[in-house]
């Protein structure tokens, strides 16, 4: 399968939770710069997925893992590897907006304040203004950077939520349902975000909407039951897939 | 755990309106050739009715298949059938106007006493005829089989208007009086051929709608 240059790769990958296991044998590939949709039902695993390709999941009790995550050739589960650095490189964006009760400046910068060696004022300056430029809510905050972002609707607090990930400058971006709580402009928004931001990241995003991972992947993983189903294009998942099963879902047959 | 689909019902009801409308077409080639051959004008009069049937129901169905698609917005094989769906109600329709040329030129030649008698048109009419059912019948059952069958009988339609044109073309070289009459027997002819090319295109609809292969202008592989 032609699926371009490959940063990153989940190889014969198992999951548990104490004793269940949550996700079983996975492997694939995630093509860099596209967007790669994680579909399947409700408790298949695609957060628990997710979270495994920045190593989330060790914020979980009970959680052991076995296979490996490799980014740019790395396995992320590795002793040695800097858990801080990684969740640079590899940003992620949550299902509801959570941005802190402070300023949009201080949002954005939050992550870049956090790092090694912090910018001064002018440079932190630039890098807000990049990221909500990036991120496609400059023009509706720039007048406004030091007021709080909870006074913002829904759809902007993502949009800030998603510069505050792109601020560190990350190479993968991964989202949970980023729009599953916004109501269709704001979505059609984020949806049109993630469709310029690919230009320079790669996107992995957990969906539960079809239609969604139709308009705004490249590829589309199958997920049922902890186990990859499929995974390929999203054109010939939508238009021919290759498994009953995925067929079955996607056409509302179960589900 | 297969749950009942809204959309399930949609579908069969604009499929059955489509072989309601397919019924109809293969009527009025049937009339056509019958009244060709016997030269029945009364029967080519009534084909024009049925015709202005069709056309309604063509606009029905177009209508009914980008509604459900704006409604479900369907994937996969929901997807192939509406497309497919909507291609065939135009192959349809293209149809039912092929058996209307046929029968307004066998108005015009019942003016004239017959030219020849008949042999390669009547094969081409049944051929042409065939290929209608056994597409639509590769339609009904979803079989792609018939359906290739069906694809492969165009050439055998194709020969035989080529045949009809060289033998016409040299009545019209010996006998100036008979070029309007030999004008409209190769009119029906290349209506037929055109039957038979419609005929195909509704197969390879069947094709793409059961395998997802295109095969359209001989691609497949
Ligand atoms: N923190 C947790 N502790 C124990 N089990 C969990 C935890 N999170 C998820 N699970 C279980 O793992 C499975 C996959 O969950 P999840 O990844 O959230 O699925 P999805 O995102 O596809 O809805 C489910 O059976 C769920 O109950
Ligand atoms: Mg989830």
């Amino acid at each position: 399968m032609q699926t371009g240059i490959n940063r990153l790769e989940i190889k014969d990958f198992n999951l548990y939770y104490h004793r269940t296991k949550a996700l079983e044998d996975i492997s694939m590939m995630i093509p860099e710069k596209k967007v790669t949709a994680i579909i399947g039902p409700s408790g298949c695993g695609k957060s628990t997925l997710l979270r495994s390709i920045n190593r989330m999941n060790e914020m979980i009790d009970g959680v052991t893992v076995e296979g490996q995550v490799l980014l740019d050739g790395e396995d992320i589960y590795q002793q040695d590897i800097d858990v801080v650095e990684l969740r640079r490189k590899v940003g992620m964006v949550f299902q509801r907006p959570n941005p802190f009760p402070k300023s949009i400046f201080e949002n954005v910068a939050f992550g870049v304040r956090m790092g090694d060696n912090v910018p001064a004022k002018q440079k932190l300056e630039e890098v807000v203004e990049r990221s909500l430029k990036e991120a496609a809510i400059w023009d509706e905050v720039k007048d406004r950077l030091h007021r709080s972002a909870m006074e913002l609707s829904g759809g902007q607090q993502q949009r800030i939520c998603i510069a505050r990930a792109l601020a560190v400058e990350p190479e993968v971006i991964l989202m949970d349902e980023p729009a599953s709580a916004l109501d269709p402009i704001a979505t059609a928004k984020i949806e049109e975000l993630i469709f310029r931001l690919k230009e320079k990241y790669t996107i992995v995003i957990v969906t539960h909407n079809m239609q969604q991972a139709a308009r705004v992947s490249d590829f589309t993983a199958f997920l049922m039951l902890g186990k990859l189903v499929e995974f390929g294009p999203t054109e010939k998942m939508m238009t021919n897939p290759g498994s009953k099963l995925t067929e079955d879902y996607i056409t509302g047959r179960f589900g | 755990m297969e749950q009942s689909r809204h959309i399930d019902r949609e579908l069969e009801q604009i499929k059955e309106k489509l072989l309601l409308m397919a019924a109809k077409a293969e009527q009025i080639i049937s009339q056509a050739v019958e009244s060709l051959l016997q030269r029945n004008m009364t029967r080519a009069e009534q084909i024009m009715a049925s015709d202005k049937e069709i056309d309604k129901l063509e606009i029905e169905i177009e209508n009914e298949a980008i509604s459900l698609i704006a409604r479900h917005q369907p994937v996969a094989k929901d997807l192939r059938l509406l497309i497919g769906i909507i291609k065939i109600n135009s192959d349809i329709e293209r149809i039912g106007d092929h058996g209307v040329n046929i029968a307004q030129c066998t108005l015009k030649l019942g003016q004239e006493p017959p030219l020849k008698p008949l042999v390669d048109i009547p094969r081409m009419a049944q051929l042409a005829t065939a290929m209608l059912k056994d597409s639509l019948d590769s339609f009904v059952h979803e079989d792609p089989e018939k359906a290739r069958r069906v694809c492969a009988s165009d050439i055998q339609v194709d020969q035989l208007k080529d045949q009809t044109l060289r033998e016409l073309m040299t009545y019209m070289f010996e006998r100036p009086e008979a070029i309007s009459r030999a004008m409209g027997l190769i009119l029906i002819s290349r209506n037929l051929e055109r039957i038979a090319d419609l005929s195909t295109n509704i197969s390879e609809e069947v094709i793409y709608i059961s395998q997802a292969k295109v095969i359209k202008h001989h691609q497949e592989k």
